[in-house]
């Protein structure tokens, strides 16, 4: 009797440490997000002639943008509207369908940059342009600067 | 007793007169609108006015993209703590729009906030940065504008409540707040910086938001571009001096990067209602985004202006 009670304790606070431990998801969307703002510079700055094309590099970038794409909408349940210094604006709730068409949208312009394999500098150029006009258009009503 | 309410009654008679003539509008002086009148205005180069100026994003329909931006058929809703301001129609449309204005009638909105009628415009519309253009810039403006589409499109009333409704009021705020003298002064400024702080403090009009304002809606003292919160929802309009906590270790290039791309040095990227601004400034010349970009490092380092 005893030892189950001690073994149910250990597993709860097993589970208490591991929920604990876990990242907030405003955490884990700002991380994502930063992900895709790696990605977006490598791929500007081949645009840009500051470095050389590299079609594995390109292909990685995408392929980041686009799972970041697949999971960013879990990262804004109910309850996390506030707090870790998140930017996320209230719209994101107000307005759950414009936020998830916005992000589907994304997705889309990502995947068909990724079906395209670009393997020249035109060829990034060509994707570049249609994928990135999703960050100003999703910033403007989702995004909030708070500093 | 009587005398006195008569004596009284002068007195405040006297008062409200002074107040009235101290409140009027006040137009262009003659002879700079005969100047004005005299240039030739150039469509092209009124373009560039025109992005600079940020017309668009008041003018155009609300959400309009590409080629639908030159359709200036008013509708944006401005929200302040005055009421909400709704950008008026300023089509080439001879009923609708500014078809039937003069260049002098132009002029007197946009360097001194008078309409053609002779009321003050509500400072929602930024003559109180536009006052510093050139005259040259108001003739290609204009001239631009009449190349644009015609929008048969009614303008809408502003949504503003008592007592801020009083259109003459604002002669008292003019008398306060409005003046086109330079927002900062600059030692030594070279030919880039000077057409920085045109472009920034003219028709850029940064500081209408970037800004903060006291009650009565004039910017506070020592704070230019200090930042502000923002009226237009939640959140904060950033602090776009060298002192900014956001972006002040940007360099220059960084800035009029920006400004072409609306990618910031980590390619974060624009957002709110400076995605639309960005836009404009895309629209500038290289030369134009790197001038603004000088005259940001050079300004006074202030504290963040909503804290």
């Amino acid at each position: 009797m005893k030892l189950r009670i001690l073994f149910a304790a250990a597993v709860i606070g097993a589970a208490g440490i591991a929920t604990a431990t876990a990242a907030e998801p405003q955490e884990v969307r700002q991380e994502m997000m930063k992900k895709v703002g790696g990605a977006t510079g490598a791929m500007a700055k081949m645009v840009k002639g500051e470095a050389a094309f590299d079609a594995d590099a390109v292909m990685a970038a995408l392929t980041t943008m686009s799972e970041v794409a697949a999971d960013y909408g879990n990262q804004f349940p109910e309850g996390s509207e506030t707090g870790f210094k998140t930017e996320a604006a209230p719209a994101i709730w107000s307005d759950r369908a414009g936020f998830d068409a916005a992000l589907e949208k994304f997705k889309t312009d990502v995947d068909a940059g990724i079906a395209a394999a670009p393997a020249d500098l035109d060829g990034l150029k060509a994707v570049f342009g249609p994928i990135t006009k999703n960050c100003g258009a999703c910033h403007e009503d989702y995004r909030q600067k708070n500093s | 007793m009587k005398r006195a309410a008569i004596g009284l009654g002068v007195i405040v008679l006297a008062g409200a007169a002074a107040v009235y003539a101290l409140t009027a509008p006040q137009p262009v002086e003659a002879e700079r609108l005969s100047a004005i009148a005299a240039l030739e205005g150039d469509p092209a180069a009124g373009e560039t006015v025109f992005w600079a100026g940020g017309c668009a994003s008041c003018h155009s329909a609300p959400g309009a993209e590409g080629e639908a931006r030159l359709t200036l058929s008013g509708g944006v809703r401005l929200e302040s703590d005055f009421g909400t301001f709704v950008g008026p129609n300023i089509s080439p449309h001879p009923e609708a729009g500014i078809g039937g204005w003069e260049i002098d009638d132009f002029a007197n909105a946009m360097l001194a906030g008078v309409s053609p009628g002779g009321s003050h415009y509500y400072p929602a519309f930024p003559y109180g940065s536009y006052a510093r253009m050139s005259d040259q810039d108001i003739a290609d403006l204009f001239a631009f504008l009449k190349t644009l589409p015609e929008s048969e499109v009614a303008s809408l009333p502003h949504e503003i409540g008592f007592p801020f409704n009083i259109r003459r009021s604002l002669g008292g705020w003019k008398l306060l707040f409005f003046t086109d003298e330079p927002r900062v002064e600059l030692a030594d400024a070279d030919e880039q910086l000077m057409r920085g702080q045109y472009l920034v403090e003219g028709p850029g009009h940064c500081g209408e938001c970037h800004t903060p304002r006291n009650a009565i809606g004039g910017f506070v003292d020592g704070q230019w571009l200090a930042g502000a919160q923002n009226p237009d929802g939640d959140g904060v309009i950033p602090n776009i001096t060298p002192d900014s906590s956001s972006m002040g270790d940007w360099s220059a290039s960084d800035i009029a990067y920006y400004l072409e791309s609306g990618f910031t040095p980590d390619f974060d990227s624009v957002g709110g209602s400076m995605v639309d601004v960005q836009k404009n400034m895309a629209e500038l010349t290289a030369s134009d985004r790197e001038a603004i970009a000088a005259y940001l490092k050079a300004v006074p380092g202030r504290p963040n202006g909503w804290e």
